[in-house]
């Protein structure tokens, strides 16, 4: 998990710990500092402390070179070797992924950890990979474009594993929904993630949207892909053969996008009037890249053709750090060096230093590594697609990246130093001293409600900005293109066919489900049982649907790694995960870090999102959310609820409460819910499904009638075991779903269920009202019997209006 | 709702209509509209922006996305790419063309239908299963619908609200070109963007030429779609070709699926 091909883009540049100020590059006149001056010029002090590295890490790449590096090395180690793209901080942690991953969970693993992105096999000679990745910062910063470019980032690495990218989701963490600046940084990442994915013509499968004042500062904009290849096709990134061409294309290179180093060396070149020249009129372009979805669309086209015909050694994308970063990874990755003459790379600005070409983050790039009888193919594609491509470079047998500019040798470095042996650090860790106190401040003394204020408590609940529709949002986006988006929003998971069978209905077509979560609060309340909870919660939506989870992915949102109680919760996030991952056997892949995420000193909420992707044999076979197949049919509740309102959205919507501990974890028990809930599926048991979670079994109830649009007649259960109405609607416990049962499949899908030891309640049956009324809303309704009964025309106008009285 | 039958035939036999789908650069929806024409009975044949050359097809789509980044305007600089004038050519000659979503404001933008598709009226991209109601059921598009049927097929633009000179609008009307109207109601139907009177889609004065802005491709079964309404689109047009085939080879009339057998896959569930 060591994920050496990060993606900081401006992110690290923007880091509150990571200061960057007007830094002073080595004057050498009009000519770029190349390695000839460097050696010649020992003592020139260089600002590299303002590049965010620290005095023995500078010290370190002197001894590597042996002399002092240039600007332009300066400006990628210092990219490279950042806190995003080294993981110097939570290497020593992310290891445990490592040791914990046995053998049979390996099994179907085609590319793990340390690839762009993590490859499973899903039978029949299909592979899909997929991944997570945050682009928090310039999210806060140019809320649209952030959101836009972390899309395309995300987009381009499943791109670079050679497969196609069929799907993307996205987890979205906002302040106080009604807070002043939500207004703006809201609709401008949602319509971010919208223009981006829809323009590339990839379905909108689901994600999360989560409101907390921890996140006011810090919004956080994570970003998942998932694509699909032939197993045989797997590319890696990586460059090899002596003499092979290294072509660079896509958009052109400019000075959009360039986080710290070289805008603001032109800065102070520019307000020094001296070397940099032209600076003062280039220095005012946004530090936040702008994206170009078109640009991207045809560039997807256009590589899944040159794979295809098989005319790349390896491709690697252009995320963040560059052209300093694909460089460094693809020689590191071969068995060679590369020599890349800098000269040839397309420019969108007059007067471009190395240091700024390497550094520029311009979106949708990538490199590929191309036999000689094959360039002229591979343009070819690219002239098809109307992509620009150019040589810049080859594969040589020196060992060495080396980096031409006007004649001048300006880089020459051991590329694995850039790339893979950047600094590790050992943290101080320390549980924080107020944990205890937090632990000890349960919910239990908070007022609850009488029975008589339920039914109000439920429509206050389920307008609450984290229960509310989510439709404000997931309406902006394109759930159908591509035509094989078979569950999106809000179903549990989303899951898209991949194989297809319009022919034979007999034969199965195979699909993929993926569903994320992360509950921050549970992990603040303990961070080891968060991530787990985060498991366990993704599972189920997977499960819920009908899927067998096959993998596991991450995006590790956390505070400041220099304060040790936040390396506490990341290490304890990281034991969580890959210990829960262990018991229910299935393998972490691939996963990205995300750190300093704080506003003011104040860290963020542990944010660890966990996305869990599954296989189904056949998508026809899927369970849906909605009721309403049949009325009678039969709700039963599976799983144990207990008295669990710590950390609750009761708690959170109701007293403004946090403390306490978390719903109780019980791996096992997912397990045994997901093989019932599987077999159900398979053997056409059961006719809809959803998973309890925040909310509780209030939420899912109204949640299922709503998407159904069809009513339901409740009988809370009356013990053994929990009778309170009030916990039995609310409480968070884990490990629990509803599920709609056909009256003919009730006693054989009961006894499936008693024989397997999964508990199950009879909690009410599916009630479409008058028969001749059936499909009016106002008719039906969530009859909640000796508590409430709620219209679903009531309960829709409740769900639904929050955000859109919101954000317009 | 009206029930549409889906011919399950065999690909590739010799009388199978051939149906052009063109693919310009930022075209996201050319693979639905392949797979609504095959599953609709009909070949699927890829059309390259950059060629001048139809294939000898029987019909053309133009299918949604954002030909060429939506730059300039939508749809105006895929309405001068060299398929097009190919295309207007052929429909000058009476080739029925079907515009959908981006493909409409392609059509609109080469001339071949009246009007402008401009900015949603909230300026936002809406995405969602919408309520048409079929206006003419006597274009070589509509066909195989049932008079004022009412169907449901998925919407999702940015700049889908239609609009004409009020001169423009009254002759659409007199002349029975206004083929698709939005109805329903709730606050998450009716007309979704200020659209002018309504109107979902158009066609030309004899008909075959059609755009609509909600996608029919994207509703040809259950499991992926809201409905199987869409198929009707494509149903029709080759009721039209089979016919027209017939007739030039002075043979009997081509003969067309009936009406009401519910396309393949489960049919109830999937609500996007």
């Amino acid at each position: 998990m060591t994920d050496r091909v990060a993606h900081p883009t401006a992110a690290d540049l923007l880091d509150v710990t990571d200061p960057v100020g007007a830094v002073d590059l080595v004057d050498c006149g009009p000519q770029p500092d190349t390695v000839a001056y460097a050696a010649a010029t020992p003592d020139v002090p260089q600002p590299f402390r303002e590049l965010g590295l620290k005095d023995d890490e500078y010290l370190r790449i002197r001894e590597i070179l042996g002399r002092r590096p240039t600007d332009a090395e300066l400006a990628m180690y210092s990219v490279m070797w950042s806190e995003h793209c080294s993981y110097k901080s939570s290497k020593v942690h992310l290891a445990y992924f490592g040791k914990t991953t046995t053998a049979q969970m390996q099994s179907k693993m085609l590319a793990g950890i340390g690839e762009n992105a993590g490859v499973i096999d899903i039978g029949d000679g299909w592979a899909v990979t997929f991944k997570i990745e945050s682009h928090n910062h310039p999210s806060y910063v140019e809320p649209y474009q952030g959101a836009a470019t972390g899309v395309g980032g995300i987009v381009r690495d499943i791109l670079a594993m050679g497969a196609r990218p069929v799907a993307v989701m996205d987890q979205l963490r906002f302040g106080p929904a009604d807070a002043a600046d939500s207004g703006r940084v809201v609709p401008g990442v949602v319509a971010g993630v919208s223009g981006y994915g829809n323009s590339l013509g990839l379905p909108n499968i689901g994600g999360e949207v989560i409101f907390d004042p921890s996140y006011a500062g810090n919004p956080l904009v994570n970003a998942a892909c998932i694509g699909v290849l032939r197993s045989a096709d797997l590319h890696t990134a990586h460059a090899t053969g002596t003499g092979n061409k290294v072509i660079l294309y896509g958009s052109r290179t400019g000075l959009d996008g360039i986080g710290g180093v070289s805008v603001l060396a032109s800065d102070t070149f520019a307000g020094e009037g001296g070397a940099g020249g032209q600076g003062g009129v280039r220095k005012k372009l946004p530090s936040v890249q702008v994206g170009d979805p078109f640009a991207e669309k045809v560039l997807i086209e256009c590589t899944l053709e040159v794979f295809a015909a098989g005319l790349v050694v390896g491709i690697q994308d252009l995320g963040g750090a560059g052209l300093s970063c694909a460089t460094s990874e693809l020689a590191s990755a071969g068995s060679g060096g590369m020599h890349v003459v800098l000269d040839a790379v397309p420019l969108r600005a007059d007067g471009m230093t190395p240091a700024e070409i390497l550094s520029s983050e311009s979106q949708e790039r990538m490199c590929a590594v191309v036999a000689p009888d094959k360039v002229e193919d591979f343009l070819a594609v690219c002239g098809k697609w109307e992509v620009q491509a150019d040589v810049i470079g080859e594969v040589t047998d020196t060992g060495r990246l080396v980096i031409d500019f006007h004649g001048e040798t300006v880089v020459d470095v051991p590329p694995r130093t850039v790339a893979h042996q950047g600094p590790v650090y050992e943290r101080p860790v320390a549980r924080p001293d107020w944990q205890d106190a937090l632990q000890a401040n349960t919910s239990g003394a908070l007022p609850r409600p009488d029975v008589e204020q339920l039914g109000r408590l439920i429509l206050q609940m389920i307008a609450s900005p984290n229960l509310c529709s989510r439709s404000w949002v997931t309406d902006q986006y394109d759930r159908y293109v591509r035509g094989n988006t078979v569950l999106a929003q809000p179903a549990d998971a989303g899951i898209v066919r991949v194989t297809e069978n319009a022919d034979d209905a007999m034969v199965p077509e195979r699909g993929l489900a993926m569903a994320t979560d992360c509950n921050g609060r549970y992990t603040l309340l303990d961070p080891y049982a968060g991530a787990q909870l985060a498991l366990a919660e993704a599972y189920r939506n997977v499960v819920t649907t009908g899927a067998a989870p096959a993998g596991v992915t991450n995006c590790l949102n956390f505070g400041s790694p220099e304060d040790p109680s936040v390396m506490w919760q990341f290490s304890q996030a990281v034991r969580g995960l890959a210990d829960g991952c262990a018991t229910l056997g299935i393998p972490v892949t691939g996963g990205n870090v995300s750190l300093y995420n704080q506003t003011g000193g104040v860290n963020i909420l542990p944010t660890p999102v966990v996305g869990v992707l599954g296989v189904i044999d056949d998508v026809r076979r899927r369970t849906i959310t909605g009721i309403g197949q049949d009325t009678g049919e039969t709700l039963l509740l599976l799983g144990e609820t207990r008295d669990e309102f710590d950390g609750s959205e009761w708690a959170s919507v109701v007293h403004g409460h946090l403390g306490g501990k978390p719903p109780v974890v019980d791996l096992a028990a997912e397990k045994l819910l997901g093989d019932v809930l599987i077999a159900g599926s398979r053997d056409g048991m059961i006719s809809a499904a959803h998973d309890l979670s925040e909310g509780g079994l209030a939420q899912a109830l109204v949640e299922m009638c709503l998407s159904g649009q069809t009513g339901a007649r409740i009988l809370l259960p009356e013990g053994p075991g929990i009778t309170d109405p009030f916990v039995l609607l609310f409480s968070e416990s884990t490990a629990r779903v509803v599920v709609a049962v056909p009256r003919t499949e009730e006693l054989r899908f009961t006894e499936m269920c008693t024989v397997r030891r999964q508990p199950w309640v009879k909690v009410g049956v599916v009630d479409a009202g008058n028969a001749s009324a059936h499909g009016s809303l106002d008719e039906q309704a969530l009859d909640i019997q000796g508590v409430t009964r709620l219209s679903l025309a009531e309960l829709r106008t409740a769900w639904e209006g929050t955000l859109p009285a919101l954000f317009g | 709702m009206t029930q549409v039958a889906a011919k399950m035939n065999a690909v590739g036999a010799a009388n199978t209509p051939r149906i052009g789908v063109i693919t310009f650069p930022g075209t996201l929806d050319d693979v639905d509209a392949a797979r609504a024409i095959r599953c609709s009975g009909a070949q699927a044949v890829p059309l390259w922006h950059a060629d001048a050359d139809l294939a000898g097809v029987d019909a053309v789509v133009v299918p949604g996305g954002f030909s060429y980044g939506d730059y300039l305007r939508a749809g105006a600089i895929a309405a001068q790419a060299p398929i097009m004038h190919a295309v207007i050519d052929a429909a000058r000659r009476g080739l029925p063309v079907l515009g959908i979503c981006n493909g409409f404001q392609i059509l609109c933008e080469a001339g071949l239908l009246p009007g402008a598709l401009v900015r949603n009226a909230g300026l936002r991209f809406i995405c969602r299963d919408q309520w048409l109601r079929v206006e003419n059921t006597s274009s070589v598009w509509t066909s195989r619908f049932e008079p004022a049927a009412e169907i449901l097929i998925p919407m999702k633009n940015a700049e889908g609200r239609y609009v004409a000179a009020e001169s423009v609008l009254d002759e659409l009307e007199g002349e029975g070109r206004v083929l698709f109207r939005y109805v329903g109601d709730g606050p998450a139907q009716g007309n979704p963007n200020g659209a002018l009177r309504d109107i979902a889609g158009i066609s030309s004065a004899d008909g075959k030429i059609a755009g609509l802005m909600p996608h029919p491709e994207h509703a040809i079964d259950a499991l992926t779609g809201p409905t199987d309404d869409g198929l009707g689109l494509f149903l029709s047009v080759q009721d039209w070709i089979g016919t027209a085939t017939a007739a030039t080879i002075a043979a009997t009339a081509g003969t067309a699926a009936t009406a009401g057998t519910a396309a393949r896959g489960p049919t109830a569930g999937a609500r996007g």
